[in-house]
C-alpha cells in the first residue's frame, strides 16, 4: 500500500500514474485533478487521457513523443501541489436512481447480504440510505464505479465469473455499487435492477453521469421497473451540488 | 448508383469491424475494431485503401453474401473456403466480383476471424466514431441475412490483384510487464513463462481463454484489488486463477490483477489461435516492447509494400464481359 504517486508502463503506448494501490477518496480527487491538469498541458503525443479509481492514463503516440518525454512532464506537474488534497471537480450533480433489489431482480442480494455480514432488509438499507459518489467511468459507456459503501461491505468479487447480467443490473464488490450499463459477463454480485441507461443516445447528454458526481438509490417495487424503463433516466432524478 | 452488398447468410459471429473508436476510454469504451488488426490491415493494404476503412468479419461459420454492384474484395485472416459464383476463391488475396455475384465463405480452415473488405469500404451509419459492432460498448448489431450495406465509392475499380504473403512467426507470444505484474511473485512469473497453455473453447471478441495443467496463478488477494485500467492485451487472472488475454471488445477498467500485457504485433496470433493451439508467453522488456510498436499508419504502409500483383486466372472469370473492365468506367466512379 502506498500513498507516493507511481508512474508506470501500460502497454507500449500507455502511462499509468497510480496515487493508491489503495481504495482511497483522496487518491480519487488525486486522479481526477491531475488528469484535468494534464489536459491543460496539452501535451503534442498524448491522444487520450481518462481516470480510474485511483489512476490516470495517458496514451501516447510512441512515434510522436518519447515515453521519456512524457514521463518528465508528468513528474513535472506531479510536484507542484499536494495532489491527494486537491478538490473535487465543479459543476457535480446529485442524482436519486430508483432500483429494485433483491428476488429475480438481484439473485446475488442473499449472499452479498450474508458476506457483509447484514440482513437482506439492512443490506438494502445501507446500499440505500447514503449518497455513494461517482469514482470513475469504466468497464462499459458511461457506466459508473460507485463508492464507497462501508467497511463491512468490502466483500471479494465472486471466484467464478456470471456469464452475463442484464442491462441495468446492480452489482456489489469491494465496498463499491456499480448499474450496469449493459449486458455483460461480471464477477460481482447482482443485488438489484434500475432502467437507468449510463449510455443512452436519446438523450444529452448521452452520458449522463461525471466522476465526481454523487449518487442516491432509491428502493422500489421490481413491479414499477417495466414503467421506469421507459421514462428519462429510468426515473432518475437530479440536482446540482454546491 | 449506390454501391451495396446484400447478406445471404449472417448470424451472431458476423459484424462490420473497422479500426476501432480511439479516446473512448474516459467514458469507459475499449477501442473495439477488427479482433485480427493485422488481418484488417492487410485487407485495406490488398485494396489500396486508406486507415478507417470499415470491413466484414466473420469468426467460425462463415458467411454468404451477394455484390449488388462490380466490387473489388480481399480475403485476409483465418484461411477461408471461399468461392464466387462456385469458383473457389484464394485467401490472402484482392478480386473482383461482376454485379450480382453471389460470395460463400463455408468454412473458415486455419484461424479464427476472416475478413472480408471491399474497396470503398463498408459505408453503414457511424456511432460515436466507429462503424463496428462493439457488443460490450453497446453499439451495432451483428449481421443478419437480409441486410443491404452500402458500399463507398471506388477510384480504382480496374485495379489489378494482388496477393500478401506474410511470413508465420512461431515464437513464443512476447508479454510486456504491466502495473500488476509485481503482485505475482517472481516465481509465478517464471511458472507462468513456462508454462503451456491451451486456447479454450471459451472465447470471443472481448477475450480468450487460456487452460493449463498445473497450479492456479494467485495474487493472494486476487478478489480484493482495486479495480484499474486494462490496456488491451492484458493478461487477466480471474478469481480461481485462470488466464484471459483481453482483445478489441475488452473492459476497460477490471479488478481481477494482470500478469502482463501482451504485444500488439503479437496479439493478432492469440485471436487467430483456434481452440486447442498451444500458446506460450516470454517476457520482454519495455525497450523491447516499444521497439516492436507500429503505428497502423505505419504496419499498413510495410503490408502495401509487401502486396504482390496476382495474375488473374481468365478461368476464374466466367463472364468477361460482365466485368465492364474496358474503355467504359463503372458510372458510380464518376458519380
Amino acid at each position: 500500500m502506498s500513498d507516493t504517486p507511481e508512474i508506470l508502463p501500460l502497454g507500449p503506448d500507455g502511462v499509468l500514474v497510480r496515487f493508491s494501490t489503495a481504495l482511497s477518496e483522496p487518491a480519487n480527487r488525486a486522479a481526477l485533478a491531475f488528469r484535468a491538469a494534464m489536459e491543460a498541458r496539452a501535451l503534442a503525443g498524448v491522444v487520450e487521457s481518462a481516470t480510474s479509481l485511483t489512476s490516470a492514463f495517458f496514451r501516447f503516440s510512441p512515434s510522436d513523443l518519447p515515453r521519456a518525454v512524457l514521463e518528465g512532464t508528468i513528474r513535472e506537474e506531479l510536484g507542484t501541489r499536494d495532489w491527494h488534497a486537491a478538490d473535487l471537480p465543479q459543476g457535480r450533480k446529485l442524482w436519486e436512481l430508483p432500483a429494485a433489489f433483491g428476488g429475480a431482480e438481484g439473485p446475488g442480494l442473499a449472499e452479498s447480504a450474508d458476506l457483509a455480514g447484514v440482513s437482506e432488509a439492512r443490506a438494502i438499507e445501507e446500499i440505500c440510505s447514503q449518497s455513494l459518489r461517482v469514482l470513475a467511468l469504466g468497464f462499459a459507456p458511461g457506466q459508473p464505479y460507485l463508492g464507497f459503501l462501508p467497511e463491512h461491505w468490502n466483500i471479494p468479487r465472486q471466484s467464478d465469473v456470471t456469464p452475463e447480467v442484464p442491462r441495468g443490473a446492480v452489482v456489489v464488490a469491494v465496498r463499491q455499487v456499480i448499474p450496469f450499463a449493459n449486458a455483460a459477463p461480471t464477477g460481482w454480485r447482482q443485488v438489484g435492477r434500475t432502467g437507468f441507461r449510463c449510455f443512452d443516445p436519446s438523450l444529452t447528454p448521452e452520458i449522463p453521469l461525471s466522476p465526481g458526481d454523487e449518487l442516491c438509490f432509491r428502493p422500489v417495487p421490481a413491479a414499477d421497473l417495466a414503467r421506469l424503463e421507459t421514462a428519462p433516466h429510468g426515473g432518475a432524478t437530479w440536482e446540482a451540488l454546491e | 448508383m449506390s454501391r451495396s452488398l446484400t447478406i445471404l447468410r449472417g448470424g451472431p459471429h458476423l459484424s462490420v469491424q473497422d479500426g476501432g473508436r480511439a479516446g473512448g476510454l474516459g467514458i469507459g469504451l475499449s477501442r473495439g475494431g477488427a479482433a485480427d488488426r493485422q488481418a484488417y490491415l492487410a485487407g485495406l493494404a490488398l485494396l489500396g485503401q486508406g486507415l478507417g476503412m470499415a470491413v466484414i468479419e466473420c469468426a467460425g461459420l462463415g458467411a454468404r453474401l451477394r455484390f449488388d454492384t462490380p466490387t473489388r474484395f480481399a480475403l485476409t485472416g483465418a484461411l477461408m473456403r471461399a468461392s464466387l459464383d462456385g469458383q473457389p476463391l484464394e485467401s490472402q488475396a484482392s478480386h473482383l466480383a461482376p454485379a450480382g455475384a453471389v460470395l460463400d465463405i463455408a468454412a473458415l480452415t486455419e484461424g479464427v476471424y476472416g475478413y472480408l473488405s471491399v474497396a470503398g469500404g463498408i459505408t453503414n451509419d457511424e456511432i460515436y466514431g466507429g462503424r463496428g459492432y462493439h457488443r460490450i460498448g453497446g453499439f451495432g448489431a451483428a449481421l443478419e441475412a437480409g441486410e443491404v450495406l452500402p458500399i463507398g465509392p471506388d477510384a480504382d475499380l480496374a485495379a489489378p490483384p494482388h496477393r500478401l504473403r506474410l511470413a508465420q512467426v512461431t515464437a513464443p507470444i512476447r508479454v510486456m510487464p504491466g502495473p500488476q505484474t509485481g503482485l505475482f511473485s517472481d516465481e509465478m512469473c517464471n511458472t507462468f513463462a513456462s508454462t503451456t497453455f491451451t486456447r479454450s473453447a471459451r472465447a470471443n471478441r472481448q477475450g480468450v481463454r487460456l487452460d493449463h495443467e498445473g497450479a492456479a496463478f494467485s495474487t493472494g488477494g486476487q478478489l480484493n484489488h482495486v479495480s484499474d485500467f486494462i490496456a488491451e492485451g492484458d493478461i487477466q487472472m480471474t478469481g480461481d486463477g485462470t488466464p484471459y488475454v483481453l482483445l478489441a471488445d475488452c473492459q476497460t477498467i477490471g479488478g481481477y490483477p494482470r500478469i502482463g500485457t501482451v504485444l500488439p504485433a503479437d496479439l493478432p496470433r492469440i485471436a487467430q489461435a483456434e481452440a486447442g493451439a498451444e500458446i506460450r508467453f516470454r517476457y520482454v522488456s519495455l525497450e523491447e516492447a516499444e521497439a516492436a510498436w507500429q503505428s497502423d499508419a505505419a504496419r499498413l504502409g510495410d503490408l502495401k509494400r509487401a502486396c504482390t500483383p496476382r495474375l488473374r486466372d481468365p478461368r476464374e472469370m466466367t463472364d468477361l464481359l460482365s466485368y465492364e473492365l474496358i474503355d467504359r468506367p463503372p458510372q458510380d466512379v464518376v458519380g
